[in-house]
């Protein structure tokens, strides 16, 4: 398979690879895929509690190359955006920007899983503190 | 000095050596003549050169000349011998015996007779790659026609008891086709040694051209029929019709000679070269896992699964290494590879296996440039690797519940 120049600079050269604090309350984990399908992605965002602004994003992929250049891509997209702006990014921007094949639309959507389990954990996490914060 | 890419994939294909497209050339020159022509020299030269390459066929796996069926390829060869002995005995039952693991043109021509009406069991492998002496046996029925096991498997190598699989084959009675696609020219091969019936063989692996091949039917002790699946003009005594491809032919007759003299040299250098990349690898990288057993195996494969490293990302990062990989990602189907899910040690490892194939111009200096570029980007890829995060982390990862996919 031919793979488009964006995808094997993303694929040479990852941005944002690492890990971020999971227990941190400003940091939202997602987890998406399985080992048996042979995609797994880990996108962490950490958030501005003041501003809704994501300040950060980090990832780990385990998959093609497509998929390690899907979830590199998506965390340059969230850097910067509130968490309501995050939540509107589709895969087909993705497919578009790194000119996926047919074939590799998957690894896109698996993306988007990611950024959705992560802003979905932030969540979750913010709402149970908020409830305990205010029960004190 | 390095040429790249470098060429480590010679199970799929091998270069055509350059002492084989020599004795072809003139066959596409001067003597073209059809080797069915009886009544002039063009004929006459034909035929002399397709009977030469039919003795140096024979000589490779201890046959007689008038045992070997020229055909296009393994892929034919083994729908011929199949389908050919499922309809000659068709009298005697309509049940045949293979492997979860065989190569597809196996597995989808007994499919194919399933559909026609026959009985197929398909034997599971071990962990080792190997089918069990003891369920074949009761596999066998009064019905059993053929059973039909590989040599050496194009994936993993490994090597089927072939000679134990004929003992048990000839005790009840019941024809043994091998396709022995990989194992031909590579070790030794010998249909009498090793009883076997049938045996298909394929040009391309063992350096010479492709579209060609043989089968081998025994002729004595049995004699074995086959119902021709190509009607025509009664070539190659009536089991294969079709003008021969003399060439072609020609270039296998060449590639099987040299096998012949360089076999036992080659195997041992295959090995050892082999054996150099799987040490150096499992020296630097933790976590590595054989595919199928080394103990029985042929000399040039290694199939080597980096866990928490996809197959296809690896692929990606070696690209001046021509490999291939077991890997869903790889495949138009998205399905990892069905011989290593059959060695059932999870569709995770199949994921992340690669297959090296050495040959005949493979270099120790290719070798340890493969060695070293492998390490590097599998390192570079548990970096990027949330799955080799979390073992670190001390998580089972069989333990984990990954969402819903
Ligand atoms: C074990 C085995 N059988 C059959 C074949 C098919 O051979 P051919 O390409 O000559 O049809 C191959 C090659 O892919 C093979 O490895
Ligand atoms: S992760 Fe398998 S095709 Fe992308």
């Amino acid at each position: 398979m031919a793979y488009s120049d964006k995808v094997l600079d993303h694929y040479n050269h990852p941005r944002n690879v690492g890990s971020l604090d999971k227990q941190d309350p400003q940091v939202g984990t997602g987890l998406v895929g399985a080992p048996e399908c042979g995609d797994v992605m880990k996108l962490q965002i950490k958030v501005n509690p003041a501003t809704g602004i994501i300040e950060d994003a980090k990832f780990k992929t385990f998959g093609c190359g497509s998929a390690i250049a899907s979830s590199s891509l998506a965390t340059e997209m969230l850097k910067g955006r509130t968490v309501d702006e995050a939540l509107a990014i589709k895969n087909t921007e993705i497919v578009n920007e790194l000119s996926l094949p047919p074939v590799k639309i998957h690894c896109s959507v698996l993306a988007e899983d990611a950024i959705k389990a992560a802003i979905s954990d932030y969540k979750t996490k913010n709402g149970v503190a908020a409830e305990t914060a205010q029960t004190a | 000095m390095l040429k790249f890419p470098i060429y480590l994939d010679n199970h799929a294909t091998t270069p055509l050596d350059p002492r084989v497209l020599e004795a072809m050339m003139p066959y596409f020159l001067e003597s073209f003549g059809n080797a069915a022509s009886r009544n002039h020299a063009f004929g006459w030269v034909a035929e002399e050169a397709v009977e030469k390459a039919r003795k140096q066929v024979a000589e490779l796996i201890g046959a007689t000349a008038k045992e070997i069926v020229f055909t296009s390829g393994a892929t034919e060869s083994n729908n011929l011998a199949i389908k050919g002995v499922a309809e000659m005995y068709s009298q005697k039952g309509n049940h045949i015996i293979t492997a979860a693991t065989e190569h597809k043109a196996v597995l989808d021509t007994c499919k194919r007779l399933e559909k026609r009406g026959c009985r197929v069991t398909y034997l599971p492998v071990q962990a080792d790659g190997l089918i069990d002496l003891d369920m074949l046996k009761e596999a066998i029925t009064d019905k059993t026609v053929l059973v039909s096991i590989m040599y050496g498997n194009n994936e993993i190598g490994t090597l089927q008891d072939i000679p134990a699989i004929a003992g048990i084959c000839r005790e009840r009675g019941v024809l043994l086709h091998t396709d022995a696609t990989q194992a031909v020219g590579k070790i030794p091969v010998n249909v009498l040694a090793d009883n076997i019936d049938l045996m298909s063989l394929s040009g391309h692996k063992m350096y010479g051209p492709k579209g060609v091949g043989a089968l081998y039917v025994r002729r004595k002790n049995p004699r074995v029929q086959l119902t021709a699946q190509m009607d025509g003009g009664g070539h190659e005594r009536g089991m294969r019709s079709g003008t021969l491809n003399v060439p072609g032919i020609v270039g296998l007759g060449k590639a099987a000679e040299l096998a012949n003299q360089l076999m036992a040299g080659e195997s041992a250098q295959h090995r050892a070269l082999r054996d150099r990349l799987k040490d150096k690898l499992m020296a630097e990288l933790d976590e590595v896992y054989i595919n199928g057993t080394m103990e029985r195996r042929l000399p040039h494969n290694l199939n080597i699964s980096f866990a928490y490293v996809e197959g296809e990302s690896l692929l990606m990062g070696i690209n001046d290494i021509a490999v291939s990989s077991g890997s869903a990602c790889t495949s138009a189907t998205l399905e990892p590879s069905y011989v290593l899910k059959a060695l059932g040690a999870g569709d995770d490892l199949a994921h992340s296996s690669i297959r090296f194939g050495i040959g005949r111009f493979t270099t120790e200096e290719e070798i340890d440039y493969t060695a070293a570029k492998v390490i590097d980007v599998v390192k570079k890829l548990r970096e990027l690797s949330p799955l080799y995060e979390m073992v670190k982390e001390g998580i089972d990862l069989t333990k984990v519940e990954w969402p819903a996919h």
